[in-house]
C-alpha cells in the first residue's frame, strides 16, 4: 500500500525523477531522425497492445540521442551509425555501458532532381562531388552547370555514415572532409525539398525520404561493376554499395520493459513494420 | 507602520533592480566557465582565425573565422537594407505623416515586430529563396544575400520606434526657428532635425543590429550553413547563432566540442556587448 502511494505520488509530482526509477513503465527514446519514423511506429503498434505502457519517441540526431544515453536521460538511444571510441569512453565514466543492437538496415540514396540527366555514378565519382574535385555537372555527362552539394548537419547519422563510407571509402586514416561549401540541412526533408525545386543540386538520405520529386542515382562500387538502384531487395542482397545498419543503444544489457520492447521490435511483426516503412529488415 | 512599508517596497525593488545585473554575471561567468576550457586544447589564434570548422572529425578542427565572417556578412547586409528603409519610414512618421497615417504606421510597425522569426524564416524559404536563385541565376537562393533581406524585416521595428522617438524629442523650437529663417521642410528635415537627433538615431541603428546579430532561426533556415569564408553576399554562409543551434543537441556535455560552441557563445556574447555598449554611448550622449 505505501509502495503504491509512493509511485502514484511519484507518477504525479515527479515525473522526471520517476523515469530514472527503475519500476516505472514508461521508456525514453531518442536520436536519428532517419529512424525516428520506424522508432514511433514501433512504439505505437506496441503501446497498442501493451497499453499500460508508456513509450515516448524523439528525434534530433544520432549523436544526440547517443549524448542523452551518456547523460542519462533516455532509454534507448537509436542511431544510424556505430557509437564512437571517444563516446563509449565518455560513457564509461559516466558509469553507462552502451550495449548495441541491430535492429534494421537502411539504403543511403543519393538523389539529384528528375530534370538531371545523370542518373549513375560511382563510389570514387561520388567521393570527387561531394569533396568539390568534380564541381561542374558535365563532367559527368550532365549540364554545364556548377554541382550544390546538400549535406545533412554534423549531429546527423547519416552525415557521419556518409562521411566515413564514401568520402573516406572505409578508410580509418582518411583525412577527407565535405566540402567547407556545402550546405548543411538540417532535416531530410529539407534536402528532399531542396533537391526537388534545383536542377543542380545532389544531396543524400535514407531510401524512406525519396519520392516521384526526387531521382535516385544508381550507383557502383567502382567502374567495372553494375550501377545498382537502391532497392529494398539491392540492399538485402548487398549489391548497393551503401547501406548501413540501424542500431538501438542501451545501458547494460536490455532488462524488463526496455527489453521487452526490444523483442518486440526484433519479432516478425517489428521487422514487418521495418518494411512498411520503407526499410530494411535486420539479416538474422 | 508607514516606513516600514515603504522600506521593505524600496528594498524589493532595489532587488528587482539589481537581480538583471546579476543574472547577466552569472551567465558570463557561466560562458567563461565552460568555454574558455576549449583553449586548453586549442590555442586562442587558431580558435578565431582558423578557416576550417570540422568539429567532429578526428582530431576535430575548431576555426570560427568563417562563422565569424558569415555572421558579420549577414548584419552587414541586413544593415545596409535596414537602416536608409527603417530612418526613411522614422521620419516619415515623426515629420511628414498626418496623425492619421501616422497611427497605422506605427501600428503596422509593431505587428512586424511581433512577427515570430521562425514564421519569417519559413516564408523567406518558401518565398525569397527561390526568387534570390532565379533574380541572380545563382546555384542556389540559400545565400547571405537571402538572410540579410529576412533580417532587415527584423531590425527595422526597432530602428523605426527608436528613431522615430529621437526625432520627436528634438525641442520643437529647432524647428520653428528653421521653418522661421525661411527654410523648406526638407531642409529643415534635412539640415536641422535629423543632425539634432542623431545620436539617438545611431542608437536605434547599433540596437536594430544588435537584434539581427543574435537572431538564429531564421538565418538557419535560408542562409545555407555552409561553413566557407564567404566570397560574395551571393554565397551561402554559416553564422555564430545557427551554428550553436545546429550543434549543441549533437556535443556531449564535457567534450571538446561542446566547449567549443560555448566559446563560440563567449565570442557572439562579446560581440553583441560591444553593439550595446556603443548604442548606450551615443544615447547617453544626446542627454
Amino acid at each position: 500500500m505505501l509502495k503504491k502511494i509512493f509511485i502514484v505520488t511519484c507518477l504525479t509530482v515527479f515525473p522526471a525523477f520517476c523515469l530514472a526509477s527503475p519500476d516505472n513503465n514508461s521508456i525514453q527514446i531518442k536520436g536519428s531522425d532517419t529512424m525516428v519514423n520506424l522508432a514511433q511506429s514501433w512504439a505505437e503498434k506496441y503501446m497498442e497492445k501493451n497499453s499500460s505502457d508508456f513509450i515516448a519517441v524523439t528525434g534530433g540526431g544520432s549523436g544526440t540521442g547517443l549524448s542523452s544515453l551518456i547523460s542519462g536521460t533516455c532509454d534507448i538511444a537509436i542511431s544510424s551509425r556505430n557509437i564512437k571510441e571517444k563516446e563509449i569512453t565518455l560513457a564509461r565514466q559516466r558509469g553507462i555501458n552502451p550495449n548495441e543492437i541491430k535492429v534494421a538496415l537502411d539504403g543511403l540514396a543519393v538523389v539529384v532532381s528528375p530534370a538531371n540527366p545523370v542518373s549513375e555514378v560511382t563510389l570514387a565519382q561520388l567521393a570527387d562531388i561531394f569533396t568539390a574535385r568534380i564541381t561542374n555537372w558535365k563532367e559527368l555527362g550532365g549540364k554545364d552547370e556548377k554541382i550544390v552539394l546538400l549535406s545533412r548537419e554534423v549531429n546527423s547519422g547519416t552525415h557521419v555514415y556518409f562521411k566515413e563510407h564514401v568520402l573516406r571509402k572505409n578508410d580509418p586514416a582518411s583525412r577527407e572532409e565535405f566540402a567547407p561549401g556545402a550546405l548543411m540541412l538540417s532535416s531530410s526533408q529539407a534536402i528532399a525539398d531542396e533537391v526537388a525545386g534545383n536542377p543542380a543540386a545532389i544531396g543524400y538520405y535514407g531510401m524512406g525520404y525519396i519520392s516521384k520529386n526526387q531521382k535516385p542515382l544508381a550507383i557502383a562500387t567502382d567502374e567495372n561493376s553494375a550501377y545498382e538502384a537502391p532497392t529494398i531487395e539491392n540492399v538485402i542482397s548487398n549489391k548497393y554499395p551503401i547501406s548501413r545498419p540501424l542500431f538501438f543503444y542501451t545501458n547494460g544489457a536490455p532488462e524488463s520493459l526496455v527489453k521487452k520492447f526490444i523483442d518486440f521490435a526484433l519479432s516478425k511483426e517489428g521487422q514487418d513494420i521495418v518494411i512498411a516503412t520503407d526499410f530494411v529488415p535486420a539479416a538474422k | 507602520m508607514r516606513k516600514l512599508k515603504e522600506f521593505i517596497i524600496e528594498k524589493l525593488i532595489l532587488l528587482c533592480g539589481l537581480a538583471s545585473i546579476f543574472f547577466v554575471a552569472m551567465i558570463f561567468l557561466f560562458l567563461l566557465k565552460e568555454g574558455l576550457a576549449v583553449f586548453t586544447t586549442v590555442n586562442p589564434f587558431d580558435f578565431l582565425f582558423g578557416k576550417s570548422w570540422y568539429p567532429i572529425s578526428e582530431p576535430a578542427q575548431l576555426g570560427i573565422l568563417p562563422l565569424i565572417l558569415g555572421s558579420l556578412l549577414v548584419t552587414l547586409g541586413a544593415a545596409i537594407i535596414s537602416i536608409p528603409i527603417g530612418v526613411g519610414c522614422a521620419v516619415y512618421i515623426a515629420e511628414i505623416a498626418p496623425p492619421k497615417t501616422k497611427e497605422t504606421l506605427k501600428a503596422g510597425i509593431e505587428l512586424l515586430a511581433a512577427i515570430p522569426s521562425v514564421v519569417l524564416g519559413f516564408i523567406g524559404m518558401v518565398t525569397l529563396v527561390p526568387l534570390v536563385k532565379s533574380i541572380f541565376h545563382l546555384p542556389t537562393g540559400l545565400t547571405a544575400l537571402s538572410g540579410s533581406i529576412m533580417l532587415a524585416f527584423m531590425a527595422m521595428p526597432t530602428i523605426v520606434s527608436i528613431a522615430e522617438d529621437a526625432l520627436y524629442s528634438v525641442p520643437k523650437t529647432y524647428k520653428e526657428g528653421a521653418l522661421a529663417l525661411g527654410a523648406t521642410h526638407w531642409q529643415t528635415i534635412w539640415r536641422v532635425m535629423l543632425p539634432a537627433a542623431s545620436s539617438g538615431i545611431l542608437a536605434a541603428v547599433m540596437l536594430g543590429i544588435g537584434r539581427v546579430i543574435g537572431e538564429t532561426m531564421a538565418v538557419m533556415m535560408i542562409t545555407g550553413n555552409a561553413a566557407v569564408i564567404p566570397q560574395s553576399i551571393l554565397a551561402p554562409v554559416r553564422t555564430l547563432t545557427a551554428t550553436i543551434a545546429a550543434e549543441m543537441g549533437e556535443a556531449v556535455v564535457g567534450s571538446e566540442h561542446y566547449f567549443a560552441l560555448f566559446a563560440v557563445g563567449i565570442v557572439l556574447f562579446v560581440i553583441s556587448f560591444a553593439i550595446n555598449v556603443t548604442a548606450d554611448l551615443f544615447l547617453h550622449k544626446r542627454q
